[in-house]
């Protein structure tokens, strides 16, 4: 039997329209042998999450540029949680500061990647990290 | 007529006429070796075609810059933008501003207000006040003004899909403080196909939002005349990962919508273009950079004349605000930002730009810090007072190089504009997602190229260091978000609800049929209907634009 592609979900929370990073690793993403699934821009967690689900994704990479990452991202896991989804990994990127790792990490966000970070770094953390769910 | 007899013909009487009313900084420009730097060199030669490619400055085709003394008269406006937390937190820092010698504002608003939300909407929840001022309704706007006179500033707003809102507020505010709209200055964004393209703050359909923005024209030309109704904007084109030519071609293609749409709609062309104003982006390549400003000016002069038949020569100039290109700052090394944005903002200069935002060192990080602020601007007064770039009109005209480029960035331009054309125009290529693929193409190229190391960013794939020193950051209040939404309650206790939603309900109405929207915006934003409310009003009409996404 082929092995199973990853299915990862890369969202764009909230209202920020910069979608430059999202789409370019949605992309790299692909061009790296998973499955793909973009959710497009304004989304609020709920919709991701749901998204999420119904998709049976591995994982979501969340990007965010608007300074509201510490209410949305942990939302995302929050959610995630109620629905008994929490296997699903959230990973996150964007203009996000140092200072608000360790708070965005305690919430469940797992790995927080900030500019400059390759593609294939972020591709590489995924392979490991990131178990298909069965 | 030789060159030299033409410029001598040039001063004599566009510039000698210009100096009459506005005299240049100095009566003599001199380096430090004592060499006179002339108002603006040409060749001793038989150059063929510099009338037609380049002309003088102040003339068409404009190549050469709009006007006849540029910099020489008066430098760029260093027009840094601003805008944070709630309206009381802006208002006090546009006081500081101005009593520090600033004469125009630029706003920045934040995402909810951007995208017609209140602050107590769902869609809000994280982003209030964060990337700008939040602004729910004319309280808001009182605040954000209070004790600022409008009639003697210039205020620049960033905003777009609620624009015609945000205008109508600031005529309202101004006439509580006895300035007639005719007194008002200053420029709204404006530009909604850029969105679709790139920036992402879009609410309605195209169509629909073509319909407010000719609306916002028509109204302008008639009551608010000194007010620039769009700024049409290539920076987020460029921010979105286009090149040079992209930028340039996809920003004059949708100039041309605009312009189409508002001759459909019954205006004449020189009764609103004179008040189009346009955006770029200044990126890494300093000399391409350059050429893409020069052909831009030369491309737009030519559209507007031979295609559009504009005869008043301010409907043929392109002015334009430039800003720095925040996508090219690092988060790793944030101090070698400084030299980035010192090349970016001397190829704006380079370039005949008219206004200049510089971005701050630590823009890859959060919002900038005072400190870095203060950087960007000097860095432009750097440029300004010292560099003596700003001395003689286009310095680098007939540099091979240059001329070469700004031929070639026109010819390829061309191309993408006829192609747009073919396709029925940038309404219906965007909507067949044609600029976002060519825009994600590049995009994906240049990433790619930084991965494989063919493209060098200092600091990133080369010369790195280990273990940085964390810079200090810029941070916004939580706290101002539950702010907003106690005043944004206490606002509807006092307004007249009946009032209101007669002023809704007939702004319904119009948006239905085919009445100029603007005076009945301005007449629900006096009622204090909020921001949300009167774009809930249209969403429910004109629906709302998803995009298409193509990767």
């Amino acid at each position: 039997m082929a092995e199973r592609k990853l299915r990862i979900l890369v969202g764009k929370p909230g209202l920020d329209g910069h979608d430059r990073g999202a789409k370019i690793i949605a992309r790299a993403f692909r061009d790296e042998g998973f499955e793909v699934i973009y959710t497009g821009l304004h989304q609020t967690p709920e919709q991701i999450v749901a998204a999420a689900i119904q998709e049976d994704v591995d994982c979501i990479g969340l990007s965010i540029l608007s300074g509201a990452h510490n209410t949305l991202l942990p939302r995302v896991c929050q959610l995630l949680q109620e629905k008994s989804a929490a296997d699903i990994k959230v990973f996150g990127g964007g203009v996000i500061p140092e200072d608000d790792i360790p708070g965005l990490k305690a919430a469940g966000i797992c790995e927080i990647f900030t500019p400059g970070t390759s593609t294939e770094a972020i591709a590489a953390w995924v392979r490991e990290n990131v178990p298909p769910r069965v | 007529m030789s060159i030299t007899d033409s410029k001598q013909k040039w001063n004599e009487t566009v510039v000698a006429k210009n100096i009459a009313k506005a005299p240049e900084r100095m009566a003599e420009f001199r380096t430090t070796s004592d060499t006179e730097m002339e108002r603006c060199f040409t060749p001793e030669f038989n150059y063929p075609g510099y009338d037609e490619q380049l002309g003088f400055p102040g003339q068409y085709p404009y190549t050469r810059g709009v006007q006849p003394t540029m910099y020489r008269g008066r430098f760029w406006t260093m027009r840094q933008y601003a805008g944070f937390g709630t309206a009381k937190e802006s208002n006090e820092r546009y006081k500081y501003l101005l009593s520090a010698g600033q004469t125009g504002l630029s706003v920045a608003f934040d995402l909810p207000t951007q995208m017609g939300y209140d602050s107590d909407a769902a869609m809000s929840m994280g982003e209030v006040g964060k990337v700008g001022v939040a602004i729910d309704s004319l309280a808001d706007m009182e605040m954000l003004f209070d004790g600022i006179p409008l009639g003697q500033v210039s205020t620049s707003m960033t905003i777009n899909s609620t624009a015609a809102i945000l205008l109508c507020m600031y005529i309202a505010v101004a006439e509580k403080q006895g300035v007639s709209a005719d007194k008002i200055s200053g420029t709204i964004q404006n530009d909604i196909l850029k969105e679709y393209m790139a920036r992402g703050t879009y609410i309605y359909p195209p169509k629909e939002s073509m319909r407010i923005i000719t609306d916002i024209f028509a109204y302008c030309k008639d009551f608010v005349p000194k007010w620039n109704t769009i700024s049409i904007s290539g920076y987020h084109i460029r921010e979105a990962g286009s090149s040079a030519v992209q930028e340039v071609a996809f920003t004059l293609a949708d100039g041309i919508a605009y312009v189409d749409a508002a001759i459909k709609a019954g205006l004449n062309v020189d009764e609103f273009a004179p008040r189009l104003a346009f955006f770029f982006n200044a990126h890494n390549n300093l000399l391409e950079e350059v050429a893409k400003f020069r052909a831009a000016r030369r491309i737009w002069a030519r559209i507007m004349k031979e295609r559009f038949g504009a005869k008043d020569p301010k409907s043929q100039m392109l002015r334009f605000h430039t800003q720095t290109a925040g996508c090219t700052l690092t988060a790793q090394q944030p101090d070698n930002n400084i030299m980035r944005v010192t090349i970016q903002a001397l190829a704006a200069v380079l370039g005949g730009t008219q206004s200049l935002h510089t971005n701050s060192r630590d823009e890859a990080l959060a919002l900038p810090t005072e400190d870095s602020v203060r950087i960007a601007l000097r860095t432009q007064q750097v440029i300004a007072y010292e560099s003596g770039v700003a001395d003689s009109i286009d310095p680098l005209a007939g540099s091979f190089l240059v001329e070469s480029m700004t031929d070639q960035i026109e010819k390829a331009a061309m191309a993408y504009i006829e192609k747009i054309d073919k396709l029925g125009g940038a309404v219906e290529a965007i909507s067949q997602g044609f600029q976002q693929k060519e825009i994600q193409d590049s995009a994906y190229a240049y990433q790619k190229g930084i991965e494989s190391n063919d493209l060098v960013i200092v600091g990133v794939n080369k010369f790195t260091i280990k273990d940085e020193a964390a810079p200090e950051l810029l941070k916004i209040k939580e706290e101002v978000e539950s702010a907003q939404k106690i005043s944004l309650t206490a606002m509807k206790a006092k307004r007249d609800e009946a009032a209101v939603k007669a002023a809704l309900a007939q702004l319904e109405t119009a948006a239905r049929g085919t009445d100029n929207l603007m005076p009945h915006i301005l007449n629900a934003v006096k009622t204090y209907a909020t921001l949300g409310e009167i774009a809930n009003v249209f969403r429910g009409i004109f629906g709302i634009h998803r995009e298409t996404v193509v990767l």
